[in-house]
């Protein structure tokens, strides 16, 4: 009984600083309708602002505390709502995922820029001189001012919240933000101001929940960011809406936390389980929460990048294997290493062009299924296209078995199991011995061809170019035809397709299934590269980059895959082995995505505008007004879409200005309702 | 036995009943009105009905088979087709490829695997939007989209058509055909059932109308009837026959700028076949 307690009171303890953070979390969410991927990524740099001011700059504990909590973290929550998340509410799902990855990506990066990577003593709040926090003993069990403080903390976050929904005007505008903002602001209430003020909270209780796990956790740039996998689980108990069943969620995730360090051994079969409470329970969350209902009510066109037509396609590939032959034929094996690594990226980025560019998903977790199909590859041992096939065919399986228990839910569900999913994989297979083997170097051989082996690097990179143009072409093919038409249909209107009769749950789990096979491929080919393959080249945090990069180079289109894979790979490259500088590129990738991430036809589009451009000048020697770029508005205020015309996607911009469209309910009265007033 | 029956159906949101205790039915060959003032609980019907809602309470039999827990596209492979009020066109695609995404999916499997050889252009022509078929869907006019939508839905050969304000943002010529085209929709043994704001087109084309209020069936009958009821009167315009009248109008339930349109109009002559 006496372990139980002692075990017991750590977890209301961490429960309660999940719950804090939590309902912050739930509180942006519900006033804004933007789910804050990077929460705990603002607690985590709110942490570090908080160690510079009580530790490096020597102010006063509580003085640090409430510059922290009551200044910058509520200022954050303004600057961030007025300059990023303003009309994210009503974009694409995809859109706001992306975004706020983005955010959670380039926070990293800053906190990394601009604290050192060093070992940092935060001392508990009321710590005596020696660091030691004051306690009391209740039985056996010691109680730390710290813990005491947490759960105070928590109880006053619950009162408070309460209080400010219920009894105040600004609450009950926030309430009915939620409902309906555009009306909240006829009544002459102030969305924006609502808004903001939800950010300022949010931010502030993700600094708190932050500020005091710290001790506890450390300060690392990671582990804080990542405590807010136990945020979203705990939000999710609670249907990201309702936040005494946020508090339970928490509670239940810190006591089972604690729970699982006291009983269950270092060495038994169970041990890998503690870590993946978090994740699993995410998990298990999801798949309880009710159907989700089809949303009506929006007509979405999206302006993607034209797809090319057949030739145009073959041509477009052949001088793209001449001019990677030319490129590779000079090279040094590091070199080759690396173009290679480029193509695989670039392979997986292609996957990402069939789930988010055509298909309107997102997956946090695109880097996990790759080494799903690099692991089968080097497991299966049979080192030619049966093994790469039957290794592509498995990533397809469980692509399609991570999509499968959330079938019943959309969009940004989805992407949460697909996070769940890539920390489960990492921590419970891939840093398994039993995958990677130990110190993570699993042996891979290189790829034969009806027992011709693909020797030399050089060889093995050009078979990677010409998979890469096979897949590239097969996915245009795919959009040209039957099934790329039901994707888009399915990304416009999932309500108007199950009322045509398309069962969308099983079209989703297909969707997700083939773009883990791409996937799996990019990483089978991949380990037949390196030769030898461990965790770490597949680590999930990685694919947060990789489907930044995607959507910053353009995720609708194969030209977008193929320079995105090019600079992902350049990423290291560039940040050598100075941390500092990989903090900037990541500070640079994340806020790119940040704002650049509303466009997912990304940089390529600004390619295929030069390429119009060159082509009307040169060919034609005409000066011409060239159409404008289509207007990331068409992102953000989804009734006025813009048009797409065919065209071939490489030097082919193929855009026409923006048509103001008279769709939807939102059309104005009297512009084409001629009859009714009569 | 009717094609569709809505039996004792109660939907509430929270502590507002959105429908109340709905009970009616839409026959096969024959237009149905389903009209009523603004949140009458229309379309929350609908979508009852489609499937996208389910009930709190009550049940849907269509084709004489209860399918209240059957899931929207099983509904549609039974022979159900709605369009929406608030418009669901697949905007990034062209109105022809919108019609043939429907026939794709009508056809299933085999649709992916040897594509329909149909006669698309033939169904726009019908609906009268043959000049649009290039067009992509979100650049198209309201009303267009609206037939558009009714040509996807007649893609799939459905038994029972579910339209919500179909004509709203046609002209007056163009609701005439509109008419024309619903009475022969009718004509070939497919059941209409119609949400509409458009008096003189609800009166003219509707064989049998029910009316709703307050999620409430208050009438039915045939529109010289409806058009004489009492109660119909008070629900749309506060007051009947005997009193003064004066304008009436307030906003719909999902801002389309919808008037309301009085409902004591002169029935064309032979509207009702």
């Amino acid at each position: 009984m006496d372990t139980f307690i002692a075990y017991l009171i750590p977890g209301i303890f961490t429960g309660a600083a999940y719950a804090i953070a939590a309902s912050g979390l739930v509180l942006t969410y519900t006033t804004t309708r933007v789910f804050n991927i990077a929460h705990g990524a603002f607690g985590m740099v709110m942490s570090f602002i908080f160690w510079d001011f009580s530790q490096k700059q020597g102010l006063p504990v509580w003085l640090s505390l409430i510059l922290v909590l009551g200044l910058v973290a509520p200022l954050t929550g303004l600057l961030v709502q007025r300059f990023i998340a303003r009309g994210l509410g009503e974009a694409p799902v995809s859109v706001s995922l992306v975004v706020t990855v983005g955010l959670f990506v380039g926070l990293i990066g800053a906190a990394q820029a601009i604290w050192k990577p060093e070992p940092r003593f935060v001392p508990p709040l009321f710590a005596d001189e020696l660091g030691n926090d004051k306690s009391i003993t209740i039985g056996e069990t010691v109680v730390t001012a710290q813990q005491m403080i947490t759960v105070g903390a928590s109880i006053a976050v619950a009162v408070g919240l309460y209080l400010l929904l219920t009894r105040t005007r600004i609450g009950t505008a926030m309430r009915a933000s939620v409902d309906n903002p555009e009306l909240l602001k006829l009544y002459g209430g102030k969305p924006d101001t609502v808004a903001g003020l939800s950010w300022a909270i949010g931010i502030s209780l993700a600094a708190l929940g932050g500020i005091l796990l710290v001790p506890a956790v450390g300060l690392d740039y990671y582990q804080l960011t990542l405590l807010v996998i136990n945020a979203y689980a705990a939000a999710m108990v609670g249907r990201l809406k309702n936040l005494p069943l946020t508090f339970v969620g928490a509670m239940a995730l810190g006591i089972a936390d604690s729970m699982a360090l006291g009983y269950i051994s270092t060495d038994s079969v169970f041990a890998d389980i503690r870590p993946v409470i978090p994740p699993l329970f995410l998990f298990a969350a999801l798949v309880l929460l009710p159907q989700a209902q089809l949303r009506i009510g929006q007509v979405k066109g999206i302006v993607s990048a034209p797809v090319p037509s057949v030739p145009r396609m073959v041509v477009t590939g052949g001088v793209f294997l001449v001019v990677l032959l030319a490129v590779v034929s000079p090279m040094s094996e590091a070199n080759l290493l690396l173009v290679g690594t480029a193509a695989t990226y670039a392979m997986v980025m292609l996957s990402l062009v069939l789930l988010t560019g055509y298909g309107g998903h997102v997956s946090l977790a695109q880097l996990t299924f790759a080494g799903v199909g690099a692991l089968a590859y080097a497991k299966l041992d049979s080192p030619n296209l049966y093994g790469l096939l039957m290794s592509a065919l498995i990533a397809v399986a469980v692509g399609a078995l991570v999509a499968l228990p959330v079938l019943r839910l959309t969009g940004l569900y989805l992407a949460l199991s697909t996070l769940a999913f890539g920390v489960l994989m990492d921590k419970v297979v891939f840093q398994n011995e039993r995958a990677f083997g130990f110190g993570g170097a699993l042996e891979a051989q290189r790829l034969s061809f009806f027992g011709n082996t693909v020797e030399t690097t050089q060889a093995y990179v050009m078979v990677m170019g010409v998979f890469f143009v096979l897949v590239a072409i097969g996915i245009l093919l795919l959009r040209r035809g039957v099934l790329g038409r039901l994707l888009v249909a399915m990304r416009d209107s999932p309500a108007a397709c199950g009322t045509l009769g398309l069962d969308l749950r099983w079209a989703r789990v297909g969707l997700f299934g083939l773009s883990a096979g791409v996937a799996g491929l990019a990483g089978a080919l991949f380990a037949g590269l390196r030769g030898t393959i461990g965790a770490a080249d597949f680590q999930y945090f990685n694919s947060l980059p990789l489907l930044l990069l995607a959507v910053v180079f353009g995720v609708t289109s194969v030209t977008g895959a193929t320079l995105g894979g090019i600079g992902l790979m350049l990423l290291p490259v560039l940040s050598g082995s100075n941390p500092i500088a990989g903090g900037i590129v990541f500070l640079i990738i994340g806020f790119g995505a940040v704002f650049a991430g509303r466009d997912p036809n990304g940089l390529a589009n600004l390619l295929f505008r030069l390429g119009r451009l060159l082509q009307t000048r040169v060919l034609n020697r005409i000066d011409l007004n060239l159409p404008q770029l289509p207007s990331t508005a068409a992102f953000t205020r989804t009734k006025t879409p813009t048009r797409e015309v065919s065209g071939g996607e490489l030097f082919d911009d193929g855009y026409d200005e923006p048509t103001p469209v008279a769709v939807g309910a939102g059309s104005a009265p009297g512009t084409d309702r001629t009859k009714e007033g009569q | 036995m009717s094609l569709l029956e809505v039996d004792d159906v109660v939907v509430q949101f929270g502590g507002v009943t959105a429908v109340n205790h709905a009970t009616f039915e839409a026959e096969a060959g024959r237009v149905t009105g389903l009209i009523g003032p603004n949140g009458a609980g229309k379309t929350t019907c609908f979508n009852v009905i489609s499937g996208l809602q389910r009930p709190t309470k009550g049940k849907v039999r269509f084709n004489g088979r209860t399918v209240t827990s059957v899931p929207v596209h099983r509904r549609s492979k039974r022979g159900m087709g709605r369009t929406f009020q608030r418009l669901e066109a697949f905007g990034s695609l062209t109105v022809r490829e919108n019609v043939r995404v429907a026939l794709d999916i009508h056809r299933g499997l085999v649709g992916v695997l040897k594509p329909a050889k149909s006669d698309i252009d033939g169904l726009l022509e019908r609906v009268g939007i043959r000049a649009y078929a290039d067009e992509r869907a979100d650049s198209i006019p309201t009303g267009t989209a609206r037939l558009l939508e009714l040509a996807r839905c007649l893609a799939g050969d459905p038994r029972l058509l579910l339209l919500d304000e179909p004509s709203s943002g046609l002209d007056e010529t163009e609701t005439d055909a509109f008419g024309d085209l619903l009475r022969d929709l009718a004509a070939e043994g497919r059941g209409i059932l119609m949400v509409e704001h458009d008096m003189d087109l609800v009166m003219g084309v509707c064989d049998t109308i029910r009316v709703l209020d307050f999620g409430e069936v208050i009438a039915v009958g045939e529109p010289a009837a409806i058009r004489a009821d009492k109660r119909v009167q008070q629900a749309y315009l506060g007051y009947s026959d005997d009193e003064p009248e004066h304008a009436a109008g307030e906003p719909d339930e999902s801002d389309t700028e919808q008037t309301l349109v009085i409902p004591a109009v002169p029935v064309s002559e032979g509207a009702t076949s």
